[in-house]
Protein backbone atom coordinates (compact mmCIF):
# COMPACT_ATOMS: atom_id res chain seq x y z
CA UNK A 1 0.00 0.00 0.00
CA UNK A 2 3.04 2.38 0.51
CA UNK A 3 4.83 1.42 -2.72
CA UNK A 4 3.34 -0.10 -6.23
CA UNK A 5 4.63 -1.27 -8.83
CA UNK A 6 3.70 -2.18 -12.62
CA UNK A 7 4.65 -5.73 -13.63
CA UNK A 8 5.30 -6.51 -16.98
CA UNK A 9 2.53 -8.89 -16.92
CA UNK A 10 -0.45 -6.32 -15.69
CA UNK A 11 -1.47 -5.73 -12.50
CA UNK A 12 -0.77 -3.70 -10.05
CA UNK A 13 0.85 -5.54 -7.14
CA UNK A 14 1.97 -4.70 -3.39
CA UNK A 15 5.80 -4.95 -2.91
CA UNK A 16 7.30 -8.05 -2.45
CA UNK A 17 7.76 -9.44 0.87
CA UNK A 18 11.25 -8.88 2.51
CA UNK A 19 13.18 -12.27 2.73
CA UNK A 20 16.29 -11.68 5.06
CA UNK A 21 18.61 -14.64 5.17
CA UNK A 22 17.76 -18.11 6.56
CA UNK A 23 19.27 -19.16 9.52
CA UNK A 24 18.65 -21.81 11.70
CA UNK A 25 16.49 -20.21 14.66
CA UNK A 26 17.80 -20.32 18.37
CA UNK A 27 15.74 -21.15 21.69
CA UNK A 28 15.49 -17.92 22.14
CA UNK A 29 14.16 -17.07 18.90
CA UNK A 30 11.62 -19.87 19.31
CA UNK A 31 11.01 -18.62 22.87
CA UNK A 32 10.18 -14.89 21.21
CA UNK A 33 8.15 -16.20 18.57
CA UNK A 34 5.76 -17.96 21.18
CA UNK A 35 5.45 -15.28 23.25
CA UNK A 36 4.61 -12.57 20.39
CA UNK A 37 1.76 -15.47 18.58
CA UNK A 38 0.85 -17.16 21.13
CA UNK A 39 -1.94 -15.24 22.67
CA UNK A 40 -3.17 -14.48 19.67
CA UNK A 41 -3.35 -18.06 18.22
CA UNK A 42 -4.89 -18.95 21.87
CA UNK A 43 -7.44 -16.26 21.04
CA UNK A 44 -7.99 -17.53 17.81
CA UNK A 45 -7.98 -20.96 18.00
CA UNK A 46 -10.24 -21.11 21.01
CA UNK A 47 -13.31 -18.62 19.11
CA UNK A 48 -13.07 -19.44 15.75
CA UNK A 49 -11.42 -23.00 15.00
CA UNK A 50 -12.93 -24.52 18.48
CA UNK A 51 -16.68 -23.43 17.45
CA UNK A 52 -16.47 -24.31 14.22
CA UNK A 53 -14.99 -28.06 15.32
CA UNK A 54 -17.55 -28.18 17.87
CA UNK A 55 -20.17 -27.20 15.38
CA UNK A 56 -19.35 -30.72 13.20
CA UNK A 57 -19.78 -32.59 16.78
CA UNK A 58 -22.74 -31.23 17.74
CA UNK A 59 -24.02 -31.41 14.54
CA UNK A 60 -24.56 -35.56 14.56
CA UNK A 61 -26.89 -35.01 18.02
CA UNK A 62 -30.62 -34.23 18.94
CA UNK A 63 -29.85 -31.44 21.50
CA UNK A 64 -32.09 -29.23 23.20
CA UNK A 65 -28.89 -26.98 24.56
CA UNK A 66 -28.94 -28.27 28.24
CA UNK A 67 -26.31 -30.20 29.75
CA UNK A 68 -23.55 -32.01 27.21
CA UNK A 69 -25.71 -33.67 23.58
CA UNK A 70 -26.81 -37.57 24.41
CA UNK A 71 -29.14 -38.18 21.80
CA UNK A 72 -26.74 -39.47 18.77
CA UNK A 73 -28.52 -39.07 15.41
CA UNK A 74 -25.74 -39.95 13.24
CA UNK A 75 -26.24 -38.05 9.84
CA UNK A 76 -30.23 -37.56 10.92
CA UNK A 77 -30.09 -33.84 11.30
CA UNK A 78 -28.40 -33.14 7.58
CA UNK A 79 -30.93 -35.45 6.10
CA UNK A 80 -33.96 -33.20 6.99
CA UNK A 81 -31.98 -30.20 6.45
CA UNK A 82 -31.39 -31.62 2.58
CA UNK A 83 -34.79 -32.12 2.27
CA UNK A 84 -36.66 -29.42 4.18
CA UNK A 85 -38.30 -26.89 1.44
CA UNK A 86 -37.30 -23.96 3.60
CA UNK A 87 -33.85 -24.74 3.45
CA UNK A 88 -33.81 -25.12 -0.26
CA UNK A 89 -35.51 -21.77 -0.85
CA UNK A 90 -32.87 -20.30 1.54
CA UNK A 91 -30.50 -21.61 -0.69
CA UNK A 92 -32.01 -19.86 -3.63
CA UNK A 93 -32.45 -17.10 -1.90
CA UNK A 94 -28.60 -16.74 -1.22
CA UNK A 95 -27.89 -18.04 -5.25
CA UNK A 96 -30.13 -14.70 -6.06
CA UNK A 97 -28.39 -12.61 -3.76
CA UNK A 98 -24.78 -14.07 -4.92
CA UNK A 99 -25.86 -13.35 -8.49
CA UNK A 100 -27.36 -10.11 -8.53
CA UNK A 101 -25.13 -8.51 -5.69
CA UNK A 102 -22.38 -8.98 -8.46
CA UNK A 103 -24.39 -8.15 -11.39
CA UNK A 104 -26.08 -4.75 -9.61
CA UNK A 105 -22.93 -3.26 -7.73
CA UNK A 106 -20.69 -4.38 -10.22
CA UNK A 107 -21.44 -2.23 -13.11
CA UNK A 108 -23.10 -0.05 -10.70
CA UNK A 109 -19.56 0.69 -8.61
CA UNK A 110 -17.23 0.76 -11.82
CA UNK A 111 -19.51 3.43 -13.52
CA UNK A 112 -20.01 5.55 -10.09
CA UNK A 113 -15.23 4.68 -10.13
CA UNK A 114 -15.08 6.21 -13.35
CA UNK A 115 -17.48 9.03 -12.87
CA UNK A 116 -15.44 10.13 -9.42
CA UNK A 117 -12.03 9.50 -11.23
CA UNK A 118 -12.42 12.69 -12.84
CA UNK A 119 -10.76 15.15 -12.47
CA UNK A 120 -12.98 17.37 -9.80
CA UNK A 121 -13.22 19.54 -6.92
CA UNK A 122 -14.24 17.68 -3.53
CA UNK A 123 -13.30 14.32 -4.66
CA UNK A 124 -12.23 13.36 -0.97
CA UNK A 125 -15.18 14.99 0.63
CA UNK A 126 -17.91 13.00 -1.96
CA UNK A 127 -15.43 10.02 -1.46
CA UNK A 128 -16.46 10.59 2.63
CA UNK A 129 -19.94 10.56 1.69
CA UNK A 130 -20.56 7.51 -0.46
CA UNK A 131 -19.02 5.79 2.06
CA UNK A 132 -21.49 6.90 5.09
CA UNK A 133 -24.05 3.64 4.23
CA UNK A 134 -21.20 1.47 4.75
CA UNK A 135 -20.17 2.82 8.19
CA UNK A 136 -23.34 2.85 9.45
CA UNK A 137 -24.47 -0.60 11.10
CA UNK A 138 -27.28 -2.71 9.84
CA UNK A 139 -30.11 -2.78 12.55
CA UNK A 140 -30.11 1.12 11.97
CA UNK A 141 -29.92 0.56 7.77
CA UNK A 142 -32.92 -2.21 8.58
CA UNK A 143 -34.57 -0.14 10.99
CA UNK A 144 -34.77 3.20 8.68
CA UNK A 145 -35.18 1.21 5.51
CA UNK A 146 -38.34 -0.42 6.84
CA UNK A 147 -39.74 3.00 8.08
CA UNK A 148 -39.46 4.33 4.37
CA UNK A 149 -40.68 1.15 2.49
CA UNK A 150 -43.75 0.40 5.08
CA UNK A 151 -46.84 0.63 1.83
CA UNK A 152 -47.83 4.07 4.17
CA UNK A 153 -43.81 5.25 4.20
CA UNK A 154 -42.04 7.91 2.75
CA UNK A 155 -41.08 6.22 -0.61
CA UNK A 156 -44.59 5.60 -1.56
CA UNK A 157 -45.52 9.13 -0.55
CA UNK A 158 -42.96 10.00 -2.71
CA UNK A 159 -43.67 8.27 -5.44
CA UNK A 160 -47.56 9.51 -5.11
CA UNK A 161 -46.51 12.98 -5.20
CA UNK A 162 -44.30 13.06 -8.33
CA UNK A 163 -47.42 11.73 -9.94
CA UNK A 164 -45.63 7.58 -10.46
CA UNK A 165 -48.43 6.62 -7.75
CA UNK A 166 -48.44 3.86 -9.84
CA UNK A 167 -45.21 2.64 -8.94
CA UNK A 168 -46.45 2.56 -5.06
CA UNK A 169 -45.62 -1.09 -3.72
CA UNK A 170 -46.17 -3.05 -0.75
CA UNK A 171 -42.16 -3.64 -0.96
CA UNK A 172 -41.64 -5.32 2.10
CA UNK A 173 -43.93 -8.47 1.95
CA UNK A 174 -44.93 -8.90 -1.88
CA UNK A 175 -42.83 -11.84 -2.40
CA UNK A 176 -42.45 -11.21 -5.96
CA UNK A 177 -40.57 -7.79 -5.25
CA UNK A 178 -39.70 -8.47 -1.71
CA UNK A 179 -36.03 -9.87 -3.15
CA UNK A 180 -35.53 -7.03 -4.88
CA UNK A 181 -36.50 -4.69 -1.93
CA UNK A 182 -33.65 -6.53 -0.61
CA UNK A 183 -31.33 -6.28 -3.48
CA UNK A 184 -32.08 -2.42 -3.30
CA UNK A 185 -30.99 -2.06 0.03
CA UNK A 186 -27.69 -3.99 -0.30
CA UNK A 187 -26.97 -2.45 -3.10
CA UNK A 188 -27.16 0.85 -1.12
CA UNK A 189 -25.11 -0.01 2.04
CA UNK A 190 -22.19 -1.94 0.01
CA UNK A 191 -21.83 -0.51 -2.90
CA UNK A 192 -19.47 2.49 -1.82
CA UNK A 193 -17.50 -0.24 -0.23
CA UNK A 194 -16.80 -1.53 -4.18
CA UNK A 195 -16.33 2.05 -5.50
CA UNK A 196 -13.82 2.99 -2.87
CA UNK A 197 -11.69 -0.20 -4.16
CA UNK A 198 -12.60 0.26 -7.42
CA UNK A 199 -10.94 4.25 -7.05
CA UNK A 200 -8.05 3.56 -5.27
CA UNK A 201 -7.18 0.55 -8.26
CA UNK A 202 -7.37 3.35 -10.48
CA UNK A 203 -5.73 5.73 -8.95
CA UNK A 204 -2.23 3.48 -8.59
CA UNK A 205 -3.02 3.11 -12.29
CA UNK A 206 -0.16 5.04 -13.67
CA UNK A 207 -1.19 8.41 -15.81
CA UNK A 208 1.06 7.67 -18.19
CA UNK A 209 -0.76 4.74 -19.77
CA UNK A 210 -3.84 6.87 -20.58
CA UNK A 211 -1.79 9.89 -21.45
CA UNK A 212 -0.06 7.47 -23.85
CA UNK A 213 -3.09 5.86 -25.30
CA UNK A 214 -4.34 9.78 -25.72
CA UNK A 215 -1.24 10.38 -27.62
CA UNK A 216 -2.07 7.74 -30.25
CA UNK A 217 -6.02 9.19 -30.67
CA UNK A 218 -7.64 6.91 -28.55
CA UNK A 219 -11.05 8.33 -27.46
CA UNK A 220 -11.84 7.98 -23.49
CA UNK A 221 -13.83 5.46 -23.81
CA UNK A 222 -11.20 3.96 -25.69
CA UNK A 223 -9.02 3.99 -22.58
CA UNK A 224 -11.07 2.95 -20.39
CA UNK A 225 -11.81 -0.42 -21.91
CA UNK A 226 -8.53 -1.19 -23.05
CA UNK A 227 -6.28 0.28 -19.92
CA UNK A 228 -8.50 0.77 -16.91
CA UNK A 229 -10.80 -2.30 -16.96
CA UNK A 230 -7.69 -4.83 -17.62
CA UNK A 231 -5.36 -2.95 -14.98
CA UNK A 232 -8.32 -3.23 -12.23
CA UNK A 233 -8.82 -6.41 -12.81
CA UNK A 234 -7.34 -8.00 -9.63
CA UNK A 235 -8.99 -5.58 -7.56
CA UNK A 236 -12.78 -6.48 -9.33
CA UNK A 237 -11.82 -10.13 -8.85
CA UNK A 238 -10.85 -9.65 -5.02
CA UNK A 239 -14.16 -7.68 -4.69
CA UNK A 240 -16.40 -9.86 -6.17
CA UNK A 241 -14.75 -12.49 -3.70
CA UNK A 242 -15.47 -10.63 -0.91
CA UNK A 243 -18.92 -9.87 -2.30
CA UNK A 244 -19.44 -13.75 -2.69
CA UNK A 245 -18.50 -14.72 0.96
CA UNK A 246 -20.84 -11.96 2.46
CA UNK A 247 -23.74 -12.61 0.15
CA UNK A 248 -23.98 -16.24 1.19
CA UNK A 249 -23.79 -15.32 4.88
CA UNK A 250 -26.33 -12.86 5.16
CA UNK A 251 -27.91 -12.66 8.30
CA UNK A 252 -28.49 -8.82 9.82
CA UNK A 253 -30.44 -7.25 7.25
CA UNK A 254 -32.98 -9.52 6.35
CA UNK A 255 -33.04 -11.01 10.01
CA UNK A 256 -33.84 -7.01 11.02
CA UNK A 257 -36.21 -5.91 8.36
CA UNK A 258 -38.04 -9.00 7.83
CA UNK A 259 -38.06 -10.87 11.50
CA UNK A 260 -37.40 -13.97 11.92
CA UNK A 261 -40.98 -15.15 10.49
CA UNK A 262 -41.91 -13.27 7.19
CA UNK A 263 -38.58 -13.57 5.36
CA UNK A 264 -39.36 -17.13 4.54
CA UNK A 265 -42.92 -15.86 3.56
CA UNK A 266 -41.50 -12.63 1.80
CA UNK A 267 -38.86 -14.72 -0.10
CA UNK A 268 -35.96 -13.62 1.41
CA UNK A 269 -34.72 -15.81 4.00
CA UNK A 270 -31.21 -16.99 3.37
CA UNK A 271 -29.27 -19.89 5.05
CA UNK A 272 -28.07 -17.64 8.05
CA UNK A 273 -31.52 -16.50 9.25
CA UNK A 274 -33.15 -20.18 8.62
CA UNK A 275 -29.84 -21.30 10.51
CA UNK A 276 -30.83 -19.20 13.21
CA UNK A 277 -34.70 -19.57 12.99
CA UNK A 278 -34.79 -23.09 13.13
CA UNK A 279 -31.86 -23.62 14.81
CA UNK A 280 -31.74 -21.22 18.23
CA UNK A 281 -35.12 -19.70 18.05
CA UNK A 282 -36.88 -23.38 18.09
CA UNK A 283 -34.41 -24.54 21.00
CA UNK A 284 -32.81 -27.24 18.47
CA UNK A 285 -29.31 -26.44 18.98
CA UNK A 286 -27.77 -30.12 17.28
CA UNK A 287 -30.07 -28.89 14.70
CA UNK A 288 -28.72 -25.23 14.04
CA UNK A 289 -25.05 -26.46 14.39
CA UNK A 290 -25.96 -29.29 11.65
CA UNK A 291 -27.15 -26.17 9.20
CA UNK A 292 -24.16 -24.12 10.45
CA UNK A 293 -21.88 -26.88 9.03
CA UNK A 294 -23.62 -27.06 5.89
CA UNK A 295 -23.15 -23.06 5.26
CA UNK A 296 -19.31 -23.31 5.78
CA UNK A 297 -19.14 -26.11 3.74
CA UNK A 298 -20.97 -24.23 0.67
CA UNK A 299 -19.05 -20.87 2.03
CA UNK A 300 -15.63 -22.97 1.87
CA UNK A 301 -16.38 -24.85 -1.29
CA UNK A 302 -17.60 -21.86 -3.69
CA UNK A 303 -14.44 -19.76 -1.73
CA UNK A 304 -11.56 -22.59 -2.99
CA UNK A 305 -13.07 -23.09 -6.35
CA UNK A 306 -12.78 -19.40 -7.06
CA UNK A 307 -9.40 -19.22 -5.80
CA UNK A 308 -8.85 -21.96 -7.46
CA UNK A 309 -9.85 -20.59 -10.92
CA UNK A 310 -10.70 -16.80 -10.94
CA UNK A 311 -8.24 -15.41 -7.89
CA UNK A 312 -5.10 -17.30 -8.33
CA UNK A 313 -3.21 -15.00 -10.47
CA UNK A 314 -3.68 -12.23 -8.39
CA UNK A 315 -3.60 -13.34 -4.77
CA UNK A 316 -0.10 -15.99 -5.21
CA UNK A 317 0.25 -15.84 -1.86
CA UNK A 318 -1.71 -13.14 -0.50
CA UNK A 319 -4.55 -14.98 1.07
CA UNK A 320 -3.30 -19.12 0.28
CA UNK A 321 0.26 -19.34 1.07
CA UNK A 322 1.67 -16.24 3.07
CA UNK A 323 4.94 -17.36 1.19
CA UNK B 1 -8.71 13.49 -19.43
CA UNK B 2 -6.44 16.44 -21.09
CA UNK B 3 -4.75 18.25 -19.44
CA UNK B 4 -6.59 21.36 -21.46
CA UNK B 5 -9.36 20.74 -19.13
CA UNK B 6 -9.59 23.76 -16.78
CA UNK B 7 -9.45 23.03 -12.91
CA UNK B 8 -13.02 22.35 -12.19
CA UNK B 9 -12.93 20.02 -15.18
CA UNK B 10 -16.83 18.90 -16.61
CA UNK B 11 -20.18 20.00 -14.96
CA UNK B 12 -21.88 16.55 -15.90
CA UNK B 13 -19.37 15.40 -13.72
CA UNK B 14 -20.19 17.11 -10.76
CA UNK B 15 -24.45 16.55 -11.57
CA UNK B 16 -23.58 12.58 -11.35
CA UNK B 17 -21.93 13.04 -8.76
CA UNK B 18 -24.06 15.45 -6.68
CA UNK B 19 -27.25 12.58 -7.42
CA UNK B 20 -24.74 10.37 -6.25
CA UNK B 21 -24.52 11.96 -2.47
CA UNK B 22 -28.07 12.61 -2.64
CA UNK B 23 -29.09 8.97 -3.01
CA UNK B 24 -26.31 7.70 -0.74
CA UNK B 25 -27.32 10.04 2.48
CA UNK B 26 -31.23 10.48 1.74
CA UNK B 27 -32.22 7.80 3.57
CA UNK B 28 -29.79 9.05 6.29
CA UNK B 29 -31.04 12.45 6.50
CA UNK B 30 -34.56 11.05 6.73
CA UNK B 31 -34.04 9.35 9.56
CA UNK B 32 -32.02 12.79 11.23
CA UNK B 33 -34.94 14.73 10.20
CA UNK B 34 -37.65 12.31 11.00
CA UNK B 35 -36.46 12.61 14.77
CA UNK B 36 -37.36 16.37 14.47
CA UNK B 37 -41.27 15.88 13.67
CA UNK B 38 -43.92 14.67 15.54
CA UNK B 39 -45.77 11.02 15.00
CA UNK B 40 -49.02 12.71 13.74
CA UNK B 41 -46.37 15.04 10.89
CA UNK B 42 -45.05 11.73 9.90
CA UNK B 43 -48.14 9.53 9.43
CA UNK B 44 -49.83 12.43 7.53
CA UNK B 45 -47.10 13.35 5.40
CA UNK B 46 -44.22 10.45 5.65
CA UNK B 47 -41.47 12.28 3.55
CA UNK B 48 -41.67 16.05 4.39
CA UNK B 49 -39.85 18.51 6.50
CA UNK B 50 -40.73 18.82 10.31
CA UNK B 51 -43.15 21.76 10.95
CA UNK B 52 -42.68 22.81 13.59
CA UNK B 53 -39.37 21.22 14.08
CA UNK B 54 -39.56 19.66 17.63
CA UNK B 55 -37.08 18.55 19.56
CA UNK B 56 -38.53 16.53 22.21
CA UNK B 57 -37.78 13.67 20.48
CA UNK B 58 -34.01 13.75 20.99
CA UNK B 59 -33.73 15.85 24.43
CA UNK B 60 -36.23 12.74 25.43
CA UNK B 61 -33.62 9.86 24.00
CA UNK B 62 -30.37 12.05 25.51
CA UNK B 63 -32.17 12.01 28.77
CA UNK B 64 -33.41 8.27 29.20
CA UNK B 65 -31.28 6.29 31.31
CA UNK B 66 -31.61 3.52 28.51
CA UNK B 67 -29.97 5.29 25.90
CA UNK B 68 -27.27 6.26 27.90
CA UNK B 69 -26.34 2.72 29.40
CA UNK B 70 -26.23 1.06 25.94
CA UNK B 71 -23.86 4.28 25.01
CA UNK B 72 -21.99 2.46 27.63
CA UNK B 73 -22.04 -0.81 26.75
CA UNK B 74 -21.34 -0.01 23.35
CA UNK B 75 -18.38 2.02 24.29
CA UNK B 76 -16.60 -0.41 26.81
CA UNK B 77 -16.89 -2.78 24.47
CA UNK B 78 -15.57 -1.35 21.39
CA UNK B 79 -13.14 -0.21 23.18
CA UNK B 80 -12.15 -3.25 25.19
CA UNK B 81 -12.25 -5.26 21.71
CA UNK B 82 -9.95 -2.57 19.66
CA UNK B 83 -7.56 -2.99 22.77
CA UNK B 84 -7.40 -7.30 22.52
CA UNK B 85 -7.25 -6.68 18.49
CA UNK B 86 -4.61 -4.69 17.75
CA UNK B 87 -2.38 -5.62 20.72
CA UNK B 88 -2.30 -9.38 19.60
CA UNK B 89 -2.75 -8.25 15.79
CA UNK B 90 0.34 -6.32 15.90
CA UNK B 91 2.60 -8.71 17.83
CA UNK B 92 1.45 -11.85 15.74
CA UNK B 93 1.64 -9.42 12.52
CA UNK B 94 5.35 -8.76 13.39
CA UNK B 95 6.34 -12.35 13.91
CA UNK B 96 4.71 -12.62 10.83
CA UNK B 97 6.29 -9.92 9.13
CA UNK B 98 10.12 -10.27 10.87
CA UNK B 99 10.65 -13.79 11.56
CA UNK B 100 11.64 -16.81 9.33
CA UNK B 101 10.53 -19.36 11.18
CA UNK B 102 8.70 -23.08 9.77
CA UNK B 103 4.99 -23.17 9.80
CA UNK B 104 4.89 -19.76 9.60
CA UNK B 105 3.63 -20.16 6.00
CA UNK B 106 0.58 -22.65 8.25
CA UNK B 107 0.04 -19.53 10.72
CA UNK B 108 -0.55 -16.95 7.84
CA UNK B 109 -3.00 -19.54 5.97
CA UNK B 110 -4.63 -20.21 9.11
CA UNK B 111 -5.48 -16.12 9.86
CA UNK B 112 -6.25 -15.38 6.02
CA UNK B 113 -8.56 -18.31 6.15
CA UNK B 114 -10.65 -16.47 8.77
CA UNK B 115 -11.10 -14.10 6.51
CA UNK B 116 -13.51 -15.64 4.63
CA UNK B 117 -15.77 -16.56 7.20
CA UNK B 118 -17.57 -13.77 9.65
CA UNK B 119 -19.20 -15.06 13.22
CA UNK B 120 -21.70 -16.09 10.97
CA UNK B 121 -21.02 -20.11 10.59
CA UNK B 122 -19.46 -19.96 13.95
CA UNK B 123 -22.52 -18.23 15.94
CA UNK B 124 -24.43 -21.39 17.06
CA UNK B 125 -21.05 -22.96 18.59
CA UNK B 126 -19.69 -19.97 19.48
CA UNK B 127 -22.92 -19.13 22.16
CA UNK B 128 -22.56 -22.60 23.45
CA UNK B 129 -18.70 -22.14 23.83
CA UNK B 130 -19.52 -18.48 26.08
CA UNK B 131 -22.33 -20.21 27.83
CA UNK B 132 -20.43 -22.78 29.45
CA UNK B 133 -17.41 -19.82 30.08
CA UNK B 134 -20.68 -18.69 32.29
CA UNK B 135 -20.26 -15.37 29.91
CA UNK B 136 -23.71 -15.12 28.54
CA UNK B 137 -25.67 -11.78 29.38
CA UNK B 138 -21.54 -10.42 30.13
CA UNK B 139 -19.33 -8.06 27.95
CA UNK B 140 -16.45 -10.05 28.24
CA UNK B 141 -18.63 -12.87 26.35
CA UNK B 142 -18.82 -10.49 23.13
CA UNK B 143 -15.65 -8.92 23.78
CA UNK B 144 -13.59 -12.59 23.68
CA UNK B 145 -15.43 -13.92 20.32
CA UNK B 146 -15.04 -10.22 18.93
CA UNK B 147 -11.50 -9.76 19.23
CA UNK B 148 -10.71 -13.50 17.43
CA UNK B 149 -12.88 -12.53 14.80
CA UNK B 150 -11.23 -9.26 14.15
CA UNK B 151 -7.53 -10.62 14.42
CA UNK B 152 -7.22 -12.15 10.56
CA UNK B 153 -8.04 -8.20 8.98
CA UNK B 154 -5.87 -6.80 11.27
CA UNK B 155 -3.21 -9.20 10.61
CA UNK B 156 -3.67 -9.21 6.78
CA UNK B 157 -3.34 -5.31 6.92
CA UNK B 158 -0.53 -5.12 9.00
CA UNK B 159 1.35 -7.67 7.76
CA UNK B 160 2.70 -5.59 4.94
CA UNK B 161 2.48 -3.13 6.49
CA UNK B 162 5.48 -4.24 8.88
CA UNK B 163 7.68 -5.98 5.96
CA UNK B 164 7.73 -2.21 3.98
CA UNK B 165 9.61 -1.16 7.43
CA UNK B 166 13.18 -0.98 6.22
CA UNK B 167 15.42 -3.65 6.93
CA UNK B 168 18.13 -1.34 7.26
CA UNK B 169 16.76 0.03 10.61
CA UNK B 170 16.87 -3.41 11.88
CA UNK B 171 20.27 -3.75 11.01
CA UNK B 172 21.20 -0.27 12.70
CA UNK B 173 18.94 -1.11 15.62
CA UNK B 174 21.46 -4.43 16.00
CA UNK B 175 24.26 -2.96 15.71
CA UNK B 176 23.37 -0.70 18.78
CA UNK B 177 22.57 -3.91 20.66
CA UNK B 178 18.92 -3.91 20.53
CA UNK B 179 17.55 -6.69 20.68
CA UNK B 180 14.40 -7.98 18.23
CA UNK B 181 11.93 -7.62 21.21
CA UNK B 182 13.68 -4.00 21.77
CA UNK B 183 13.13 -3.26 17.92
CA UNK B 184 9.91 -4.10 18.25
CA UNK B 185 9.35 -2.00 21.00
CA UNK B 186 11.27 1.10 20.32
CA UNK B 187 11.36 1.02 16.74
CA UNK B 188 8.40 -0.84 14.79
CA UNK B 189 5.52 -0.03 17.20
CA UNK B 190 5.99 3.88 16.73
CA UNK B 191 6.61 3.13 13.35
CA UNK B 192 3.38 1.46 12.44
CA UNK B 193 1.39 3.80 14.16
CA UNK B 194 -0.84 4.61 10.96
CA UNK B 195 -1.55 0.92 10.26
CA UNK B 196 -2.79 0.46 14.19
CA UNK B 197 -5.24 3.26 13.89
CA UNK B 198 -6.22 1.63 10.49
CA UNK B 199 -7.09 -1.50 12.05
CA UNK B 200 -8.33 0.20 15.50
CA UNK B 201 -10.77 2.61 14.08
CA UNK B 202 -12.02 -0.66 11.86
CA UNK B 203 -12.49 -2.97 15.27
CA UNK B 204 -14.05 0.10 16.55
CA UNK B 205 -16.41 0.51 14.08
CA UNK B 206 -17.90 -3.31 13.68
CA UNK B 207 -17.60 -3.51 16.79
CA UNK B 208 -20.07 -0.49 17.44
CA UNK B 209 -22.08 -1.40 14.46
CA UNK B 210 -21.72 -5.79 15.75
CA UNK B 211 -25.57 -7.53 15.55
CA UNK B 212 -25.56 -11.01 15.47
CA UNK B 213 -22.86 -11.92 18.54
CA UNK B 214 -24.26 -9.50 20.92
CA UNK B 215 -28.01 -10.88 19.62
CA UNK B 216 -27.17 -14.52 20.68
CA UNK B 217 -24.80 -13.38 23.94
CA UNK B 218 -26.69 -10.69 25.86
CA UNK B 219 -30.03 -11.34 26.64
CA UNK B 220 -31.00 -8.83 29.29
CA UNK B 221 -32.33 -5.58 28.64
CA UNK B 222 -29.20 -4.05 31.00
CA UNK B 223 -26.36 -5.51 29.23
CA UNK B 224 -27.66 -4.48 26.11
CA UNK B 225 -25.10 -2.73 23.41
CA UNK B 226 -27.24 0.08 21.18
CA UNK B 227 -27.48 -2.10 17.73
CA UNK B 228 -29.90 -4.80 20.26
CA UNK B 229 -31.16 -1.56 21.79
CA UNK B 230 -32.22 0.33 18.67
CA UNK B 231 -33.73 -2.76 17.82
CA UNK B 232 -35.77 -3.26 20.82
CA UNK B 233 -36.39 0.37 21.15
CA UNK B 234 -38.27 0.24 17.52
CA UNK B 235 -40.27 -2.51 18.73
CA UNK B 236 -41.52 -1.30 22.28
CA UNK B 237 -41.90 2.12 20.78
CA UNK B 238 -43.22 0.70 17.05
CA UNK B 239 -46.08 3.65 17.14
CA UNK B 240 -43.78 6.17 18.39
CA UNK B 241 -41.63 6.36 14.56
CA UNK B 242 -40.47 9.70 15.28
CA UNK B 243 -38.66 9.23 18.57
CA UNK B 244 -37.48 5.49 16.88
CA UNK B 245 -35.79 7.80 14.39
CA UNK B 246 -33.90 10.10 17.04
CA UNK B 247 -33.10 7.13 19.01
CA UNK B 248 -31.41 5.51 15.45
CA UNK B 249 -29.91 8.74 14.36
CA UNK B 250 -28.18 9.77 17.98
CA UNK B 251 -26.63 5.90 17.63
CA UNK B 252 -24.88 6.16 14.71
CA UNK B 253 -23.46 9.39 15.45
CA UNK B 254 -20.23 7.99 17.04
CA UNK B 255 -19.19 5.48 14.02
CA UNK B 256 -19.65 8.38 12.21
CA UNK B 257 -17.62 10.42 13.86
CA UNK B 258 -14.66 8.18 13.90
CA UNK B 259 -14.71 7.31 10.31
CA UNK B 260 -14.81 10.55 9.07
CA UNK B 261 -11.88 11.77 10.89
CA UNK B 262 -9.94 9.04 9.42
CA UNK B 263 -12.01 8.19 6.42
CA UNK B 264 -7.89 8.26 4.61
CA UNK B 265 -6.28 5.86 6.96
CA UNK B 266 -9.10 3.26 6.68
CA UNK B 267 -9.75 3.42 3.12
CA UNK B 268 -5.74 3.61 2.57
CA UNK B 269 -6.07 0.06 4.80
CA UNK B 270 -8.69 -1.98 3.46
CA UNK B 271 -7.75 -1.55 0.36
CA UNK B 272 -3.84 -2.63 0.80
CA UNK B 273 -5.12 -5.32 2.29
CA UNK B 274 -7.25 -6.20 -1.01
CA UNK B 275 -4.57 -5.68 -2.95
CA UNK B 276 -2.04 -8.35 -1.05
Amino acid sequence: MTVTEVRAGGGVQAPPPVRPRRRGIGWGMRLEILALSGPAILVFAGFVIFPVLMAAYYGFYRWKGFGPPTDFVGLDNYVTILQDTLFHEALWHNGQIVVLSIVLQGPIALGLALLLNQRMRGQSLIRVLIFVPYVISEVIVGTAWSLMLQSSGAINDVLRSIGLGALAQDWLSDPAIAIWTLMLILTWKYVGFAVILFLAGMQNIPAELSEAAAVDGASYWQTQRSITLPLLGPTIRIWAFLSIIGALQLFDLVYIIWGQYVASTAGTSTMATYMVTEGRNAGNYGYGNAVAVVLFLISMLIALVYQRFVLRRDTEGALTGGR
Amino acid sequence: MSRRANAWGNPVVYVGALMLVGLMLGPVIYIIIGGFRTNSQITSDPAALPDPWVFGNYTDVLTSDTFWRQVGNSTLAATATTIGVVGLGVMASYVLARYRFRGRGAMYALFAAGLMFPATVAITPLYILVKNLGLVNTLPGVILPQIAFGLPTTIIILVPFLQAIPKEIEEAAAIDRCSRLGFFWRMVLPLSVPGLITTGILAFVNSWNSYLLPLFILNDQDGFTLPLGVQAFASQYSVDTAKVLAFTSLSMIPALVFFSLFERRIVGGLTGAVKG
